[in-house]
This record gives structure tokens, sequence and C-alpha cells, in this order.
């Protein structure tokens, strides 16, 4: 397992968010981190990148990194693609990628295979992308490094249905090189990334499985994510 | 335990009654005996900083509005009650009772600028007007104000039992009923529904906004208020000291009274009050002392806010939190 | 028509002094989220290191000598009081109030509370003629420096790695950290920086105003408040812009019409920027 988490707790402001969740992520292929909105998903992220005060255990490649630096913690090579993207809109597009740049061989060509677009617009300021043109940033920026997980927080919200699908296609050709944890609300992007599931439940894991046995079971998918369509 | 809580209060006003009639001296604490003159006024004027403290402690402690501009209603009601009465020649009572209504609607106007702002823009806008009204009080325009000098209060227009030394009982007594007025709005407003929607809106606004409440009224009321209040301190200021200084204009004012909400505790109950007299009582002694303490030491500022700073790391809640935590234990 | 020319190089003299100090504090409210008032202090620490030092050893050594007393200073702050405090930023702006009222009393208490004559080179003193005007040579040792800064500012943030990270930082300092940098080491320089650059005020707003007194840091500090809120919380080109019109309405307004009613002027002038865009600015001190 490349990531395991153990009861995993948060408080935020008097509210108990995360009460004691319990997953592990396994070295390869996509693993789905589902369930109804404010069921605390990007809190789980932010809990396992150490930006939000958590309580419970995080090993990262049999390493604990709970109470660590969120800057050390991604530097261990975990990269984060966060939801609604946070780009830098006032740096350029090539400002952007160079400050995602960690080490002294960024693989540029990855990014430029993926994204030839951002090339193109290196001088553009990023503010002025559309989101789609600004998720390939958000992704480009995993990219460069060598990591050896991505957390990747609902990449298609938001997007036209071309673009969620060329997002996805993108992540399936990643994840055939490095293990994402996906945050996703849109299944059919789930359906075709997706091996493994895990689904939270009012701050606790409710479901874990393979994410075709959760997608293939309609009233399973209803009770747990509340929706009815497939 | 809580009984004896709940009377602490009584007793305090009981002493702080009765105080007056005392002859006893605290040699080290205080420079003559507790019904000396100077002691009363040093103590008149603890408790005017206590009142101001906790009439400040409305907006920073309840509503959490970080207001660096404060000074200046506390400096318009001294001013304003000064100039009625000494150019104008005014009674006292009337131009305490114009005043303070006149302060309040021009921190209306104020408020509802600055609160279109939140967070830092609204201190450093708030510390701005405050800094409008330094100028103008410094400039002196048309031998109003006194500029540096500051403005003496015409004892001619003021009641005869507010005048002379051996009245400062009196003074006194002004002092300490300002300081209940503002109890007893502040602990009204605690307790009302109001409070807990101010701090609330301290907390979380959306919460409040979702209860269908403007925050924005809600905030400038409290403003306004809090305005009101400052301006009627700033009054029994200048009655006490005999004058409106520039001293009352300036940001550094703002600064303290942020320094005794918060070494006092913030947003509880009497912290701003205990903070507020200790305070003005260091500053006051420090000040006396200061000649005999060597180096940096013979600074009140110096030693205030080295505290301060201490206050904020190793005592979150302020003297109150301190009390507290060690009542608990003990 | 001299008359003219003397407000607006002394005008821009001025908003040279207000640029120093807002462009620091806008850096290290922008990046760091602290709301600096102790950045007076940082001022008249460099003010005082020059004043001493000039007399020893020269100005060649004290000027260099009180900008990086000003740095120190603001290292020193931000990696012992501030850093702490790091997400508490009521209780960050609390450290910087007590510690600018402890920082002048000491600063008095060493130096007493008069102001002290301040040393400046011979060639200030002198004037220049510029059409009709007599223009005091000490104005443009001010709006010469300050152009420099700026320039030197915006070379570093545009063309180094640094200065990537505190922009990005400006904008959304949590996802920086997000992308494995220590942004807090970044804090440190701007605090540096900030405070060299109030060291900088200092020492010419000594040479200006021909003397130094513990106060002046926070006289000061208030117009580069407002230079900062008008300019945009965070950005150096925005206070350059705001210092420049601040500084000259203060000198016009102060020439021609009543004493004191350019510096209140000045204050309605914020308060109309702030009518016109509330939520713009709101926005920026949100993000920031």
């Amino acid at each position: 397992m490349i990531l395991e988490v153990r009861d995993l707790s948060v408080r935020l402001g008097g509210s108990h968010i995360l009460q004691g969740v319990t997953f592990d992520v396994p070295p390869a292929g996509v693993t789905a981190l589902l369930g109804r909105n404010g069921v605390g998903k990007t809190t789980t992220l932010r809990a396992i990148l150490g930006e939000v005060p958590a309580t419970g255990a995080v090993e990262f490649g049999g390493e604990p990194v709970l109470g660590r630096a969120t800057h050390k913690i991604v530097r261990s090579g975990l990269g984060y693609v966060p939801e609604d993207r946070c780009v830098f809109g006032g740096l350029t597009v090539a400002e952007n990628l160079r400050l995602a740049v960690r080490g002294a061989d960024p693989d540029y060509d990855t990014v430029h295979e993926l994204f030839p677009e951002l090339r193109a617009r290196a001088g553009q300021r990023a503010g002025t992308l559309s989101g789609g043109q600004q998720q390939m940033v958000a992704i480009a920026r995993v990219l460069l490094n060598r990591n050896r997980l991505l957390l990747v927080d609902e990449p298609t919200k938001g997007l036209a249905p071309a673009v969620v699908s060329a997002v996805a296609a993108v992540l399936g050709r990643v994840a055939e090189q490095v293990p994402i944890l996906l945050v996703e609300q849109n299944l059919a992007v789930v359906r075709r990334l997706a091996a493994g599931a895990v689904v939270l439940e009012a701050g606790r894991v409710a479901w874990t499985g393979a994410a075709s046995d959760l997608l293939g079971d309609a009233g399973r998918t209803r009770t747990l994510l509340g929706v009815g369509r497939s | 335990m809580t009984r004896l809580t709940k009377m602490l209060p009584l007793v305090v006003l009981a002493v702080l009654i009765l105080l007056p009639y005392s002859t006893v001296g605290l040699p080290g604490v205080f420079e003559g005996s507790l019904n000396s003159p100077g002691t009363l006024q040093m103590l008149a004027i603890c408790l005017v900083f206590g009142g101001l403290a906790l009439g400040y402690d409305l907006l920073f402690g309840r509503a959490g509005l970080l207001s660096f501009g404060h000074a200046l209603y506390i400096a318009a009601g001294a001013y304003g009650t000064d100039i009625l009465v000494s150019h104008a020649h005014w009674p006292l009572w009337a131009a305490v009772a114009a005043t303070v209504p006149a302060v309040a609607v021009l921190a209306a106007l104020l408020g509802a600028v600055a609160l279109r702002t939140t967070g830092i823009a609204f201190a450093m806008v708030t510390l701005a007007f405050a800094q409008v009204g330094w100028i103008v009080v410094n400039r002196d325009p048309g031998g109003l104000t006194g500029g540096e000098e500051g403005l003496p209060l015409d004892s001619a227009g003021l009641p005869a039992s507010l005048v002379g030394v051996a009245n400062t009982v009196n003074l006194y007594w002004v002092a300490l009923a300002f300081l209940l007025v503002v109890v007893v709005v502040v602990h009204g407003i605690d307790r009302a529904p109001l409070g807990r929607v101010l701090t609330g809106l301290r907390d979380d606004e959306r919460r409040v906004s979702v209860l269908g409440l403007s925050a924005y009224r809600l905030k400038l009321g409290t403003f306004v208020l809090a305005g009101a209040l400052a301006a009627l301190g700033g009054a029994v200021h200048a009655l006490i000291v005999g004058g409106a200084s520039p001293h009352l204009a300036s940001a550094d004012l703002t600064l303290s009274l942020i320094v005794m909400a918060v070494l006092g505790g913030a947003g509880t109950r009497w912290g701003a009050v205990v903070g507020g007299v200790v305070y003005a009582y260091l500053d006051q002694r420090l000040t006396q002392v200061g000649g005999a303490l060597p180096g940096p030491l013979s600074q009140p500022l110096f030693i205030l806010g080295t505290l301060f700073v201490l206050a904020v790391y190793f005592a979150p809640g302020g003297l109150t939190g301190v009390l507290k935590r060690r009542g608990r234990f003990a | 028509m001299s008359t003219v020319i003397l407000l607006t190089l002394t005008g821009l003299g001025l908003a040279a002094l207000y640029f120093l100090i807002a462009s620091g504090l806008s850096l290290v409210f922008g990046l760091a989220g602290v709301l600096n008032f102790a950045h007076g202090l940082f001022l008249s620490v460099g003010a005082y290191a020059t004043w001493w030092a000039a007399p020893r050893w020269g100005l060649a050594v004290a000027v260099p000598l009180g900008i990086a007393a000003g740095a120190a200073t603001g290292a020193l702050v931000e990696v012992v009081l501030i850093r702490p405090l790091y997400k508490r930023p009521t209780e960050q702006v609390l450290v910087t109030v007590g510690l600018s009222l402890a920082g002048v009393a000491l600063l008095q208490s060493v130096w007493g509370a008069d102001p002290r004559t301040y040393p400046r080179p011979a060639w200030a003193a002198q004037v220049t003629t510029i059409g009709s005007a007599q223009v005091p040579d000490d104005r443009f040792l001010l709006i010469g420096t300050a152009v420099a800064v700026l320039l030197a500012l915006l070379l570093f943030l545009h063309k180094t790695r640094y200065g990537l990270v505190i922009r990005a930082g400006v904008e959304n300092r949590d996802m920086v950290s997000a992308l494995g940098i220590d942004v807090r080491r970044a804090f440190t320089l701007v605090f540096a920086i900030g405070g060299a650059l109030a060291g900088t005020a200092g020492v010419l707003g000594g040479m200006y105003f021909g003397s130094v007194s513990p106060g002046q840091g926070a006289s000061l500090l208030i117009f580069a408040f407002i230079v900062v809120v008008i300019g945009g919380l965070g950005s150096v080109t925005g206070s350059a812009v705001a210092a420049v019109v601040v500084g000259l309405l203060q000198q016009f307004v102060n020439y021609y019409g009543a004493a004191g009613a350019g510096d209140v002027s000045v204050v309605a002038l914020l308060a109309l920027v702030l009518l016109l865009r509330p939520s713009g600015l709101a926005r920026t001190a949100v993000t920031a």
C-alpha cells in the first residue's frame, strides 16, 4: 500500500468533520474517494497533506507523515491537484509550471506531449485561461515532478462535457505511471478510471471495495452516494 | 464557588463605593492615603479606562471588529464637551447631552464607510479616520482645540461640586458611575439574544446572515453604541483631568485600549474592565516611580508593551483567563 | 510656476518615503498576512543606527549599516515573534502593536524623546535651480532612491525564483506549500526586505526632515497604511502609484488649502476609493 490512513480525525471550529477515517490506497491505478457533498472528502485530502490539523495516523510509502509540514510531505513525492484548480492567476502559464518544479530534472516532455496547448500559451496569464486550460496547468504541475502518489480533487468540476472527457483521458494515461487518489462527483469518470472505491458518509468510511461492485449495484449507489442514475 | 463568583462584582462595587471614606494608606501602591485627592484622581482615571476598555471590547472582543480608530470617539467626546463648556459657555450637562448623540452620528457616518471593508482593511481604514481627528486637534482650527497644549476645561461652566481639590471625591463618583453605565449596557447586551448574535458574527459571519439578519447593520449598530460610550467616557475623562489633550486622539490611545482588552481577557465579562484599570494604574504609577528605575524600565510603555507581548504568547485568555485557571486548579 | 515645480518635487520626495515604507508593508501583508505595526520601529531602528554611526565612521558606512539594521530587525521580529503565531492573524497584529509601543519607548529611553539633528551629505543640503524654482537637492536623493528601489524590487519579483514564490504566495500561500515550497522562508525574506526598505526610509526621512525622533516612524506609518490600502494589498506597483498620488495631493492641498487640509484630503481619498470599489478591496484583503 502506498498510502495507509488510520483513524483520521479532524475537528474544525467545533465541528467534528472527520471521525476516524480508515482506508488504504494501493500502489497502482486509480482509487476513488466518494460520498455526498460535505462528507469530508476534501478535508481528508487536506489532512493527508498536513493542511488541516488532524489526529490518527497516515503512512505514505511506509513513513508516518501526519504532523509534518505540508511542503515536506509534498516533497516526499505526493502531488496535489486541488479542487478549483488553484492556479496562480497573476502568473503566466510558464511561471506557474516553473514554480511547481521541485527537482533538477523536470519532465516537461510529458507535459508538452499531453498538453501541447500549454506550450503555445506559455506567456499568457493563467487567470485569463478557460477552466479546462487551468485544469491542464493544475495537472501539469504534478506531472513535472516524480511523484509516488497523486491526490486529485474534483478535476472535472465545472467543465464542459468534451473537456471532461479529455481530462479523464489524461488522468487515465497518468494513472499508468503513478497511482491516484481521486475525488470525483462525475460517476461516468469514476467508472472509466477507478479500480477501487472508498465511500465516506458523515466523516466515516461507509463502504470500501471495487469500484465496479459499487457502481454496478444501483441500490448501493443510491444509498451511498445519493444519486439515482448511474 | 459559583455563588461567590456571582457575589464578587457586588462586593467589589461596595468596596469602591466605600473607598473614599477610608483614610488607610497603602505605601508603595499609592502615594497618599486612599481618600487623598491625588489617590482619588488616580483611581478615577483607572475607573474611566476600565469603562473605556469595556466599551472598546464591545467591538473587539464581542463583535470581533478590530478597530484602530476608537480614540477618535473618545477625543470627540472630550473635546466636544470641553469646547461647548469653555468656548460656548454651555452648562456641563447640556454640553454632554449634545456631544454624545453628535458623536454617535459621527460614528454612524464613518462606520457606514469603514464597515464596507472587513478584517485588516477595516483596521487600516478606522486608523486613517482617527488620524484625521488627531491632525485636526493638533492644528487648532480657529483656536477651538488649543492645539498641542490641549484645551483646559473652564471651571466657570461647571457645577461648584465638581470644582476644586476638595471635591475630587465627586469626580471619583462620576468616574464610578460611568463605569457602571458601561458595565450595565455591555452586560445587558451580553445577556440579550443580541449578544449571542454578535459573538456569532465574530465567529462566522455567514451563520448570522443565514439567520436572516443583516450583519452589516448589526455591526454598524454596535459601532455606533461603542462610539457613544467612548464619547461619554471622553467627557468624563476631560472632567477628571480638567481638560482635553491631543493624546486622547492619538493612535497610541487606541493601541493601549487594545492592550487593556487583551491583557484583561478580550470578550470576557470582566476582562476588559480589569485590564483597563490595571493598565491605567500601572501607566500612572510607573510614571510616578519611573525616574528611579534604570534604563528602559523608566518608560511605562516599554514595560506595558513588553508585558502585552508576553501576555499574547503565554496568557491568551488575559489576566482573567489566568485567574480562572488558577481558580479551577486551586 | 516655480511654486508648482517645488511643490511637485517636494510631493514626489514625500511620495518616495511613503513608497519605501508602503511597499514593504504591502509585501509583508500580502504574503504573510501580517498587518505590521512594528514597521515604524524598523524605520526608527534604521534611522538611529545611521545617526549613531555617522559621526564615528562617516555616512558611507553609516547608511548601509542603518539599512542592514532595519533588515536585521525585520528578520528577527519575524523569526522570534511572528512565526510562532502563524495562522493566528489577530495575535500577530497584537504582537506587532506591543512591539511598536515597547520599541519606541526603548529608543526613547536610550536617546530621549527630543528630535536629534540628522547628518546628511553636504551636496544634499544644496539647491538646484529648475526653471525659476530653487529645489533642495535632498528631494532628488529621495526620488532617485525610490525609483531605483522600485526597479530593483520589480526585477527581483519577476526575474528570481524567490520573487516568483513571493508573487505566488501573495495570491495563495497554502497552494505554494502544496507545491512543496517552504513558504515560511519567504516570510522571513519579505520581513527582511521590508525592514531594509523601512530602514532606508528612516535614513532618508532623517535627512529630509533634518532630524530624527523615536515617534517619527509611527507618524509616517499611518500614511503608508493609507497608501497600501489605496494601492491594493500586496502590490508593489500599486504602492508606487498610490504613493505618488497621496504625496502630491497632500503637498498641493496643504499649500493651497487650510493648514492640515492636505492630510485630511488624503483620508477623504481613501474613503472615496473604499466607497467606489469596496468589494475589490475586500477581495484583495481576503485572498492575500
